[in-house]
């Protein structure tokens, strides 16, 4: 058990090759459908953030465990300007105009577990996680 | 990658593939736009069945789709979203608010015939 | 005592105790002195056991020679784990030990107390052997508390973890039964919601509604949650979404026996309800959506005579 993808996000199509990568890693660790359309939704606005924000940057798809237990853990990093503000970055989520915001408040709720860390000037890491029930 | 659009009669029907990148999907925006105008169409329907993921992206990228085709005097109606994508797409909190949806092509019409129906009698009443 | 935390109704990873630390070559020699000693006087130390689980009231759901059986195979595993210094086999044996005796209705107390009695019971007999020589006494005991206190915990979660599975099963069993979508008019579903709704119920209820809506081509769902006491606002807010997610599907939404307690969260959670179709009661639900499915109802023909 444990493995690791990398993918290097520079352009809206690695978008889609971050979700298809992240699809199949989930799919082999036995997450239900409904769990796979959530995982590959989160990966999609993931990297989509390292996009609009920092130009280019990284995912890494850990397939790990933690005590008998299945985890997937995306982790979107970046060097771009970082979050100034990380709580109130938190509460907002899309705007009912459906701009393009951070949305992380959506991702937290796809996923089970997320952390944020970030220093303005330096970069952004965001790992998001899924238990497999 | 290009998505297929066939026209249907009054309407155009674009059927999109899973592997849908965001320079594939403005393409797409572009290209409806430009034939609704060219065959002067009543309707779109964009048939989504095959998309497995509906991120921010996508979803804005319809609504505009459906705000620039209306500017056209045309309807707009996406179908085939699956229950698990509407699903990821509510606790993400997309709603699409403004896009008329419908379950599948055979309701998509209908929803389209529907409309030029109304969009009909209200023509008719005002002409009178 | 590792904690088992829970959060909003999923349970986090538990974290690992520490591994097995390798002994060093003296605890080695010294844990094979012991675990020799409890292997030769096993019938005695497994009789003496025995005689305190009875004692102390524990595993009253079992008869003696059910008992008697399992003593045998946890004493065994218990010196085996004391003798190799690895959990791995003992974690197995708790696994399969907690699938047997659960459904015998044996709860968490029980269990951590018989292991807890069985350290005891050897600790007292490793006290009588060597209770004439100090030194080799606090040397033998350095080597067997921390390993029998692993025991104990690995036994204890092993159980407890697997008791949390099959409540999980039992619940997840319950909500399948409980969570009827019915079909009551071709394109139009109902689905009635009873008791009280937690988060993971509620996600549940969506993902099979909305796989209905799909399967039945319904255009509108009638949610009638007259049976529903009080809703937080937690649950509001998945009401709202699946209200949401169906329109994605193309159906209407209509919520049915809504009381004045509930439109209350609902607007104090900032939801618009003007947004939502809303109905006093399920009857008056069922006519509206027949209504918007255009059936001959008395609503709509007068509607019809009145546009005449």
């Amino acid at each position: 058990m444990g493995g690791e993808e990398r993918v290097r996000i520079g352009s809206d199509a690695d978008i889609v090759l971050a979700r298809q990568r992240g699809r199949e890693m989930a799919a082999r660790m036995g997450f239900s459908s409904t769990d796979l359309v959530l995982i590959t939704t989160a990966i999609s606005e993931l990297a989509r953030n390292i996009i609009l924000y920092a130009g280019h940057g990284e995912i890494v798809l850990r397939n790990g465990s933690d005590n008998g237990r299945a985890i997937f853990s995306v982790m979107a990093r970046d060097q771009g300007p970082g979050i100034p503000n990380i709580e109130q970055a938190m509460r907002c989520g899309y705007s009912t105009s459906g701009n393009l915001g951070l949305g992380l408040p959506g991702v937290r709720r796809l996923m089970d577990e997320m952390t944020i860390e970030s220093r303005v000037g330096e970069g952004t890491t965001v790992v998001a996680k899924k238990w497999k029930p | 990658m290009q998505v297929p659009i066939l026209k249907q009669g009054p309407f155009l029907i674009a059927s999109v593939q899973s592997a849908l990148s965001d320079a594939d999907l403005l393409q797409l925006r572009d290209t409806l736009v430009e034939q609704v105008g060219r065959y002067r169409s009543r309707g779109v329907i964009v048939d989504v069945t095959a998309l497995d993921v509906m991120d921010s992206f996508s979803s804005r990228t319809l609504r505009d789709i459906t705000q620039m085709i209306r500017l056209r005097g045309a309807e707009t109606v996406v179908v085939g979203i699956q229950p698990e994508v509407a699903f990821a797409m509510v606790q993400l909190g997309l709603t699409m608010e403004g896009v008329p949806t419908a379950l599948d092509l055979e309701e998509g019409l209908a929803y389209l015939n529907q409309e030029i129906r109304t969009k009909g009698n209200e023509t008719e009443r005002h002409g009178r | 005592m590792n904690e088992i935390r829970t959060h909003a109704g999923m349970n986090d990873p538990q974290r690992a105790s520490s591994p097995a630390e390798a002994p060093t070559e003296s605890t080695s020699l010294l844990l094979r002195e012991l675990v020799a000693h409890l292997r030769h006087y096993r019938t005695q130390l497994r009789q003496e056991w025995a005689r305190r689980i009875t004692g102390a009231r524990l595993l009253t759901a079992m008869t003696d020679e059910e008992i008697f059986a399992e003593a045998t195979s946890v004493y065994n595993n218990y010196v085996e784990a004391l003798e190799t210094g690895t959990l791995e086999a003992l974690q197995a044996y708790a696994r399969n030990l907690s699938e047997r005796i659960i459904p015998r209705g044996v709860e968490t107390h029980e269990v951590l107390g018989i292991v807890l009695l069985l350290r005891d019971v050897l600790a007292r007999s490793l006290f009588s052997k060597y209770r004439e020589y100090f030194a080799k006494l606090d040397r033998i005991l350095d080597a067997y508390e921390p390993a029998a206190n692993r025991i104990a915990n690995t036994v204890a979660v092993g159980f407890v973890q697997e008791r949390e599975r099959v409540i999980m099963e039992q619940q997840e069993a319950i909500r399948e039964l409980s969570t009827p979508v019915l079909q009551v008019r071709e394109r139009l579903l109902i689905l009635p919601i009873i008791g009280v709704i937690d988060p993971q119920r509620a996600r549940q209820l969506t993902e099979q509604l909305l796989k209905s809506i799909r399967a039945n081509r319904a255009r509108v769902v009638v949610i009638d949650i007259t049976g529903v006491a009080a809703m937080d606002s937690h649950v509001a807010n998945h009401l709202v979404q699946t209200v949401e997610a169906s329109r994605l599907l193309g159906a209407t939404v209509i919520v049915s026996g809504l009381s004045p307690e509930i439109a209350q969260t609902l607007v104090n959670i900032g939801v618009d309800l003007s947004k939502m179709t809303t109905v006093g009661d399920l009857q008056g639900g069922i006519e509206e959506a027949e209504h918007l499915l255009g059936y001959r109802g008395a609503q709509s023909r007068d509607i019809a005579e009145a546009e005449g």
